[in-house]
């Protein structure tokens, strides 16, 4: 297979390049500075792309590429892949769910408790000194709070289990209702929002579930709600979601993703009821080679004309 | 007042938080007496006014010895906001009859949120990482070193009383693997027991210490047991500071020798051994694992509920000693 060519389109991690290296033809997008050059010269074999949740193979890029039989993303969202376009020409499609959706629950509960409980501000308190002066402030508690779940695939699932461990209660929206779950179930998620006061994002990003998170959805969850987004930035209306804050109509927020990533709004900086981190939902150790592992397998079984391990397209 | 006086009267010490918060909640049912509020020396205060007085209030900082004691010759019951009774003569306690009434499981959920937390905060880096977004260098630096799954990992808890339960409980969700050490074994709970704290160590990757301060486990975590725990191992604790000997836990992050520590009580509250402070592996937490808006009123309530239960010849709600 080391003629078949494969392009990565941004760094991901040298052990992914290291064993795209050993198996087939491994072109980096990333540091070319012409692009559209590039392609020209190299699309006769590029049958292959790898992308992330930041960078995927779009339109125009598929365009580019004539020799692109499959697409392997390392991550489990594909909202930035033209699923459409792949359809139509018969590329394949392959993300990598399950291994990371332990990770990205975990992290969900642990935005919460330390945006609840100022985890985070506390240790600025101390590594400032100021517990010399006074005692911290009082915090929120976390056990026992109605917790409300945008999306009950794996990953909504997986945070549902572990908030049950605190004694919260559960409800959710999704698409439907899912029969065999017992969480009270809203069609409206007004009506989720206005009843829970942990909103959490675990849905896939689609064309009706951009902006999900409006005004509506933010003042029906009120000023004590606070909202824990580790679904995709677009999710939630960002402009609305920073001045909520800063007005005090939500409580607080923990936010793994941003409409701009890797920019953040600055106004965030300040502020001491919310969490931020760069989108390290499934960034561990164990789950990055898992990951890597996977996109691999994939990439391996289609070329050896095997059943594809997880396919989405 | 002329309101109060029929109300009994508890002779307060401190004052505890929760008296800072529910004073007025407190005074409509029993009358305080406060030496911290008067201008004459506590000695001759307890004197003049504290002779006949059967009940006090404390918290968790204010040491009960036996030499305070001794000038309150009709106590027979100490109400302490704290779960820690560490700082009350048990002993002089016992001798003279006197009841202890502690926090009770008020504060156990609280303090196992906040030892989950920092499990996670530690293994997962978001403290770190929300300095990191802050600082404005994502955009520049590309993302952060990757952090350590929890989920799979093998769980050490140090005393499995009420709180440890509650961690064990929580941290079994995230499929964490749970063994103990405690005093004695627990027959009727499922995980594995180790018979020591070094045992125990060698077989866990996180440790959490849940257990009480006493002359047993002061400094019981100690070099060796933090040798044993290793360079992928973390530590939380949320007891007592001097359960850990401080100075080799700063050692042993400072020469990588454990992975990351998560830390809500030190030796010496307020000081914070300073090398701590460049260290990203490391979240530091205020002491304030109990300190929610709830639990605040929870412990009110309990507190009082012992009080009222003591004056009226009930059982007490929460006896550590039942004199």
């Amino acid at each position: 297979m080391d003629n078949v060519g494969v392009l990565m389109l941004c760094p991901i991690s040298s052990y992914l390049e290291q064993e795209l290296n050993k198996r087939f033809k491994l072109l980096k997008f990333w540091p070319i500075t012409s692009k559209t050059e590039f392609l020209k010269e190299n699309s006769n074999y590029i049958r292959a792309v790898v992308g992330n949740s930041a960078c995927g193979a779009d339109s125009e890029l598929i365009d580019s590429l004539p020799k692109l039989e499959i697409v392997s993303s390392y991550s489990v969202g594909v909202d930035k892949i033209d699923l459409v376009k792949c359809k139509e020409r018969g590329i394949r499609v392959t993300n990598t769910p399950d291994v990371l959706t332990d990770d990205v629950a975990d992290l969900a509960i642990g935005l919460a408790i330390a945006t609840l409980r100022k985890i985070c501000v506390s240790d600025g308190f101390v590594r400032n000194g100021l517990w010399k002066n006074r005692d911290f402030e009082l915090t929120t508690k976390f056990s026992g709070k109605s917790v409300g779940i945008v999306g009950l695939g794996r990953i909504g699932s997986a945070i549902a289990k572990r908030a049950e461990a605190f004694g919260c209660s559960l409800s959710y929206h999704s698409r439907s209702q899912k029969l065999d779950i017992n969480y009270k179930y809203y069609s409206n998620i007004i009506n989720l929002a206005t009843n829970c006061e942990i909103l959490i994002v675990a849905c896939s990003l689609t064309e009706e579930s951009r902006h999900i998170i409006n005004r509506e959805v933010i003042n029906a969850l009120g000023p004590k709600g606070i909202i824990i987004n580790v679904g995709r930035g677009a999710h939630v209306d960002e402009l609305e979601l920073v001045s909520a804050l800063l007005e005090g109509r939500l409580g607080g927020a923990g936010l793994d993703v941003f409409e701009n990533e890797p920019d953040v709004p600055e106004q965030l900086f300040g502020l001491e009821n919310v969490v931020l981190v760069s989108h390290v939902g499934s960034d561990t150790v164990e789950t990055c080679k898992a990951m890597a592992d996977l996109v691999i397998e994939n990439l391996e079984a289609y070329f050896m004309n095997k059943t594809l391990v997880t396919s989405v397209v | 007042m002329a309101e109060s006086k029929h109300l009994p009267k508890v002779l307060l010490l401190g004052p505890p938080n929760v008296f800072q918060i529910h004073g007025k909640h407190f005074s409509q049912r029993f009358q305080f007496l406060k030496p911290f509020e008067s201008p004459i020396p506590t000695d001759q205060f307890l004197a003049e006014n504290c002779g006949s007085v059967q009940a006090m209030m404390c918290s968790g900082d204010t040491p009960v010895t036996s030499d305070l004691l001794r000038k309150l010759p009709a106590v027979r019951i100490i109400v302490t906001s704290s779960a820690g009774v560490n700082h009350i003569d048990l002993t002089e306690c016992r001798r003279r009859g006197i009841s202890v009434c502690n926090a009770g499981t008020v504060f156990s959920e609280d303090v196992a949120d906040t030892a989950v937390g920092l499990v996670i905060d530690v293994m997962r880096r978001i403290s770190a990482g929300d300095r990191f977004v802050r600082s404005g260098v994502w955009p520049v630096q590309g993302q952060y070193p990757l952090g350590s799954k929890v989920g799979g990992k093998r769980v050490g808890i140090i005393g499995l009383g009420s709180i440890g339960l509650e961690v064990a409980k929580r941290l079994e969700a995230f499929g964490c693997k749970i063994s103990y050490n405690s005093r004695t074994k627990k027959s009727s709970i499922p995980f594995a027991y180790y018979p020591s704290v070094l045992e125990l160590t060698i077989n866990c990757d996180i440790l959490v210490i849940c257990c009480a301060l006493t002359d047993q486990t002061r400094h019981m975590i100690n070099k060796e047991v933090l040798y044993a725990l290793g360079k992928e191992g973390v530590i939380v604790n949320i007891a007592r500071g001097a359960i850990i000997d401080e100075k080799e836990l700063v050692a042993c992050l400072v020469d990588g020798k454990i992975a990351g520590a998560g830390l809500d009580v030190f030796e010496n509250e307020p000081e914070v051994p300073n090398e701590l402070f460049d260290l990203d592996n490391v979240v530091l937490s205020a002491h304030r694992a109990v300190f929610t808006e709830q639990s605040l009123w929870d412990i009110y309530e309990l507190m009082s509920g012992n009080l009222e239960a003591f004056f009226a010849n009930k059982p007490l709600l929460s006896p550590v000693i039942d004199g």
